[in-house]
């Protein structure tokens, strides 16, 4: 029973979960591990397989193998009571165009047996004031930008009291202002208890909306962990700005490093950067072996690798297209 | 998971059953948090059913698709009245569809005229465009994976979208056989009518004669919806199905029509599509009306099935 004693603290967990498409493997085997209450961005390049993976949660498409325990149970087979606890977007909004945007919350949430009708309307109301659509609400959906779609099919994925929401790339289409507001808004849901499982392809997004985040390349899962963690798992670099690169790059090799020149936009070749391995000596130390070595420094700065380089190296492809 | 199935009890009860306590985790104890969640949450039962069907309705007949279509039917009455008021020369008996020549003397016949002249094709149209939209039209939007995951439900979502189309095929035979009677009473007189039996109605009972009709011309068009909707759940693309549903009712009437295919033809879902001058008699007889709804049964229960299967195991990627 220990498996499933561990799988309480997780909001969405999946062991091997794989999908094939003819001879694709869109999905391949990943272990996806939520846990309750966090923030969860679910990072990749487009068409790395995280519209894949979310059908499969939802139980919209079925797995090839592997297991899916949402909120502590097991998908599809809990689906009818599971799905009821969870709103989601699911590869952008959709709607029905001759209708409103009130109509069609209607509509969506009387597919929701146990969404009661005598509280429907004031749902809905507050669900578009969430998102703040209540100036739209009456105007026909085909009359919406991709901006407004995209709040009405958040509102409609919080028409109900929700211990868990999964958003797809949630911040498509919309402006600055708008990306704004629905950071803020998983912010406030996430303060209220609910865990949030946010795609993206936009590491900018993840990085200032998530606590924790999974990478996917190309249908597998290449990073897990807290955003500290993935963080800590590249490694700082330390960066030196000399009118003296030449020397300053024997300095650095005598000390174990590996510089690398970096071309500034002029093409002056005074920057260089370095590793900062375990075997690295303290950064003061480095700067002292510079200055003793005669290597005039403008600038010695450290910074802890930033999450693009990280994902960038664990993409690969960088925010380039799978295939 | 039908309209009438309630939903388990509690979600978190320990004695959850059905189906949704299949799964591995189901004999796990739910953590408190959640417990405590579902239970503020905990809804109202029941009546999710008919809370969706309403919903169906109120979209099906909020399309202006579906009022174009019900306009469209409802001026066949009015063309057959208005030509043959027009007509100087008085209708040949045999000529034309049957009963037009009987309209100058009665404007009652108006209404099953134009019910005949609309079951060969238009009727068929209307409900092949409606059927065949039921699931396709959703998943062409992507309305349906949000209606998947609300969770409505496969099967709950397949009958209320059956339901749906059923309820069409009632609004598009009462809006011929409603316009037929209005205009025939505006331009023909109306009176007592002669049946085929040789026995003579009142108007009241005529009108009963007409409804009894229209509910004929409905359950001719069950089959159809039928096999629209399991058509409908083969593809994304709403106007395939839609095409496909009128291209196999104009096939089966094609093939009705063959004396070589005698052996098919009491298996055709048209082929009683025309046989209801039987409840034009008195005493009326039944059998037509009741070889026609067995026929129809069958056809509901058979691609009923069918839509069943392909739709509870599809995956949706629309
Ligand atoms: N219906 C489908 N049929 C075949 N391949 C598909 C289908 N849907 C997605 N794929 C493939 O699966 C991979 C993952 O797609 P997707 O999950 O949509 O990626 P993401 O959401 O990360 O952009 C892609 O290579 C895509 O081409
Ligand atoms: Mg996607």
């Amino acid at each position: 029973m220990s498996p499933a004693i561990a799988s309480v603290e997780l909001a969405i967990e999946t062991h091997g979960l794989t999908k094939q498409f003819g001879r694709q493997a869109a999905v391949a085997g990943i272990d996806l591990a939520v846990p309750t209450g966090s923030v969860f961005g679910f990072l990749g390049p487009n068409g790395s397989g995280k519209t894949t993976t979310i059908r499969m949660l939802l139980g919209l498409a079925s797995a090839t193998s592997g297991e899916i325990s949402l909120l502590g149970r097991s998908m599809p087979g809990s689906l009818r009571s599971v799905l009821p606890r969870v709103g989601a977007l699911v590869e952008g909004p959709a709607f029905y165009p001759f209708l409103s945007g009130t109509a069609n919350l209607r509509r969506l949430d009387t597919a929701d047996p146990g969404a009661s009708a005598a509280t429907r309307a004031a749902r809905v109301q507050h669900a578009l004031e969430r998102v703040g659509l209540t100036h739209a609400a009456g105007k026909k959906v085909h009359a919406y930008s991709l901006g407004m779609k995209q709040r009405l099919g958040i509102a409609n994925a919080l028409l109900m009291p929700r211990e868990l929401l999964v958003l797809d790339e949630p911040t498509n289409g919309l402006d600055p202002q708008g990306t704004r507001e629905v950071r803020s808004l998983v912010r406030s849901l996430a303060a209220e208890g609910t865990t949030v499982f946010v795609s993206s392809h936009l590491l900018a997004e993840v990085e200032q909306m998530c606590s924790h985040v999974a990478v996917m390349r190309a249908g597998t899962l290449v990073a897990q962990g807290t955003l500290d963690e993935l963080r800590g798992a590249g490694e700082a670099h330390a960066r030196l700005d000399t009118p003296d690169p030449v020397a300053a790059r024997q300095v650095l090799e005598r000390l174990g490093l590996t510089p690398v020149t970096l071309v500034s936009a002029a093409g002056a070749p005074g920057h260089l950067s370095a590793a900062l391995t375990a075997a690295a000596p303290a950064p003061e130390d480095i700067v002292a072996a510079l200055v003793a070595a005669g290597v005039r420094v403008r600038g010695f700065t450290v910074a802890a690798a930033s999450l693009e380089e990280r994902f960038v190296a664990l993409t690969g492809e960088g925010f380039d297209v799978a295939q | 998971m039908s309209p009438s199935d309630p939903r388990e009890p509690a979600v978190t009860g320990p004695a959850v059953t059905g189906p949704d306590s299949t799964g591995p985790a189901a004999s796990v104890p739910e953590p408190t948090g959640h417990a405590a969640i579902a239970t503020a949450v905990a809804r109202p039962r029941g009546a999710s059913g008919a809370a969706l069907l309403g919903s169906e309705l109120t979209v099906l007949f909020r399309r202006r698709r579906t009022w174009a279509m019900l306009a469209a039917l409802a001026a066949i009455p009015v063309l057959i009245a208005i030509a043959v008021r027009l007509t100087s020369s008085p209708v040949t008996p045999g000529r034309g569809p049957a009963f037009l020549d009987r309209i100058t003397q009665n404007g009652l016949f108006v209404a099953i005229t134009a019910l005949i002249v609309s079951i060969p094709l238009f009727l068929p149209l209307t409900v092949g465009v409606v059927a065949g939209d039921t699931v396709a039209g959703e998943a062409n939007l992507g309305t349906l994976r949000y209606l998947l995951v609300a969770p409505a439900g496969r099967v709950r979502l397949l009958l209320v979208k059956y339901a749906g189309a059923a309820a069409f095929c009632v609004a598009a035979t009462l809006t011929v056989a409603v316009s037929g009677a209005l205009i025939g009473a505006a331009l023909f007189p109306v009176g007592p009518v002669t049946l085929l039996s040789g026995d003579t109605i009142g108007v009241g009972e005529s009108v009963l004669r007409s409804l009894l009709i229209a509910a004929y011309v409905t359950v001719s068009l069950l089959g159809l919806s039928a096999i629209g909707l399991f058509i409908s759940t083969l593809t994304e693309v709403p106007v395939g199905a839609m095409a496909a549903t009128i291209v196999l009712s104009v096939t089966a009437q094609v093939l009705d029509a063959l004396p070589q295919l005698d052996w098919l033809h009491p298996w055709l879902f048209s082929h009683y599509w025309l046989d209801f001058a039987d409840l034009l008699r008195q005493p009326i007889d039944w059998t037509s009306f009741g070889a026609n709804a067995l026929l129809q049964g069958g056809y509901i229960l058979v691609f009923g099935a069918l839509a069943y299967g392909r739709f509870v195991t599809k995956d949706i990627l629309s």
